[in-house]
């Protein structure tokens, strides 16, 4: 019989440590689909992040480092300065990468480093139990915003992949929701993109991706996916907003 | 042995020469006086060695650099001095954490907080106790020379790969500005092989590099074992320096620029008919506690000089025998005291 769908070779054979309902699983999937289809697993390292994502290592059949709270694109950097050969990617969430690791985030993309990044954006820190995140919507009830995140106090959610794709060094730049099967292809479509351009030595390439928390939103997994396209999706639209064309 | 000639060079370039000549061709760090030629030399020397200079945006950013670096198995420094490498406390702690050797130099300003840029040893606790979170141990090594910068440099690149444990040169801003001629090592030991080191899963299993352990015991277990490693280092690598101690009435013990000064002062004290010696701390950790011991049980009389309030004097006490004398002289702030000023203090304890 012939295989028409199965598990990436990227991924190993472990428990998903993840809530019911969180998008991590399908982001995962996509990374190592991507891994699987460039044949880039054996000579690549990732870059595990502080946040629910720390515990990659169980779930990626590559080589893995842990990096303190943000810093990931500063050992990605130090990383594929000294051994370019290998394949360079970061796995972060909202927490870690806009808020404590905004400067590393900023300066990595900045200097073009050749490493890739997928950023997972749920708005919310989901580790340490649903405080507010630098992404959180404006009225989001999270266990740090309890009447709900007020501009005044809290400031605005930032848009990452807006503001880095006005920098000169990055090469790709794409925002994508995993909601619908749809998006979640087109969001593949942007991972495998990002993962092509470290190949083709054309320097930084940032994914995001909008996830999922429903344990930390306070909904059921469905009702989650629907607030993507509903709340989301309005204040962080979709699409490539940078990417550089071959010489 | 091939011929070695003596050349002119900085402390701050010592440094840099020692790590080049030591094998390291990654460099990432941030300008902070009083080491910035430190980075300076990189930039200039290490992309026509194949290597990289990276000017990273921040202390944070450099120290996980070079953890970056040093997880696939390179060799790899960063330098700083005291309000960087209070910055870089969190990758050092994970540095430790991870069992990965890096180099880390400390070119001492006086503080706390900004502080001022002249030279100081107000960091001896930061470097020796700790200073990051955790319970962990840098190896630190305290040069007194030029010669010694270049030196422990490259020592530190041994010790970190032998022991997969960051390691730090702690130095001071008189010894990074300084001049003195040097000769350069033509026999560096290799490059051990590094079989932890993560290079891609090719021909293997994946491997990862980690400092959390949420299983019950896991971590305590790895604490124990890290802690077993400290013990062996404090077995194999203490290094310290006497002089004049065999019969001494009195031993004067200092680290680093303040031991320089204090052999002046010895010197000056003998001149005098003094009996007086000097002990001199190479490695602070691990620190000489047998042989200061030793020496405590023989002279009795034991003058601390350091250019702070008082931090070695603290090891120095613990690792006495009980009848000794140990008295303290500093100057925190950027102060650096004379050798007469010592040696008025020396006096006094014979008085």
């Amino acid at each position: 019989m012939k295989t028409v769908f199965s598990k990436p070779a990227a991924l190993n054979d472990a428990v998903m440590h993840y809530c019911p309902g969180c998008s991590h699983g399908v982001a995962h999937r996509l990374v190592a689909e991507a891994l699987d289809h460039y044949d880039l697993t054996e000579r690549s390292v990732g870059v595990a992040p502080v946040g629910c994502a720390v515990l990659m290592y169980d779930y990626f059949n590559c080589d893995i480092m842990e990096a303190p709270h943000g810093r990931a694109p500063a050992l990605a950097t130090g990383m594929k300065r000294s051994r370019p050969d290998l394949v360079i990617f970061t796995y972060q969430g909202d927490g870690d990468l806009a808020s404590i690791g905004l400067s590393e985030i900023v300066h990595c993309a900045n200097r073009g480093e050749n490493v890739t990044v997928i950023f997972v954006n749920n708005t919310v820190y989901g580790m340490t139990g649903g405080q507010m995140a630098p992404t959180t919507l404006l009225g989001q009830q999270t266990t740090t915003s309890p009447y709900g995140r007020n501009f005044n106090t809290d400031g605005y959610p930032i848009r990452i992949a807006e503001m880095l794709s006005t920098l000169e060094g990055p090469s790709f730049v794409g925002r994508m929701a995993l909601d619908t099967p749809g998006n979640i292809l087109k969001a593949r479509k942007m991972v495998f993109k990002a993962f092509h351009m470290q190949v083709r030595e054309m320097g930084f390439s940032f994914v995001e991706l909008l996830a999922t928390c429903p344990t930390n939103w306070g909904l059921n997994p469905s009702d989650s996916i629907k607030r993507i396209k509903e709340e989301l999706v309005p204040y962080f639209p979709l699409g490539v907003f940078k990417e550089r064309e071959a010489d | 042995m091939s011929e070695s000639k003596r050349i002119l060079v900085k402390g701050n370039e010592a440094l840099a020469m020692g790590a080049i000549k030591a094998g390291c061709l990654f460099y990432f760090g941030y300008p902070i006086t009083p080491q910035n030629e430190v980075p300076e030399y990189m930039s200039r020397v290490l992309p026509g060695l194949g290597g990289q200079y990276v000017q990273a945006e921040s202390e944070l950013a450099s120290i996980n650099m070079v953890m970056g670096a040093s997880s696939l198995g390179v060799r790899s420094m960063t330098s700083s001095s005291s309000p960087g490498i209070s910055l870089m406390q969190e990758g050092l702690s994970y540095l430790a954490g991870q069992e990965l050797p890096a180099v880390v130099i400390n070119v001492v300003r006086c503080g706390p907080g900004l502080g001022g840029i002249a030279a100081s040893q107000g960091d001896y606790f930061q470097a020796v106790k700790g200073g990051g979170h955790g319970d962990y141990r840098l190896i630190v090594l305290a040069p007194a020379s030029v010669q010694e910068m270049y030196d422990h440099t490259i020592a530190a690149f041994h010790l970190a790969d032998r022991y997969r444990n960051p390691t730090m040169v702690l130095a001071d801003g008189v010894l990074g500005q300084m001049q003195e001629p040097i000769v350069e090592c033509d026999d560096v030991q290799p490059e051990p092989r590094k079989p932890w080191a993560l290079t891609g899963a090719k021909n293997r299993p994946m491997r990862y590099l980690k400092s959390l352990y949420l299983k019950d015991g896991e971590l305590e277990a790895h604490n124990r074992m890290l802690q077993e490693k400290y013990r062996e280092i404090e077995k194999h690598e203490v290094r310290c320096d006497e002089l004049l101690t065999e019969d001494a009435e009195l031993v004067v013990a200092a680290f680093g620029t303040a031991a320089r000064i204090a052999r002046t002062a010895v010197s000056m004290a003998r001149d005098k008919g003094l009996k007086v010696g000097l002990f001199r701390p190479v490695t602070l950790f691990p620190f000489p506690k047998r042989e200061l011991k030793a020496l405590s049980e023989r002279v009795k009389k034991i003058l601390v000089v350091e250019m702070n309030t008082g931090q070695m004097v603290e090891d120095v006490r613990l690792n006495v025998s009980r009848e000794a004398d140990v008295s303290f002289y500093g100057r925190p702030g950027g102060g650096i005291p004379t050798p007469n000023e010592i040696l008025e203090k020396i006096e006094d304890s014979f008085s």
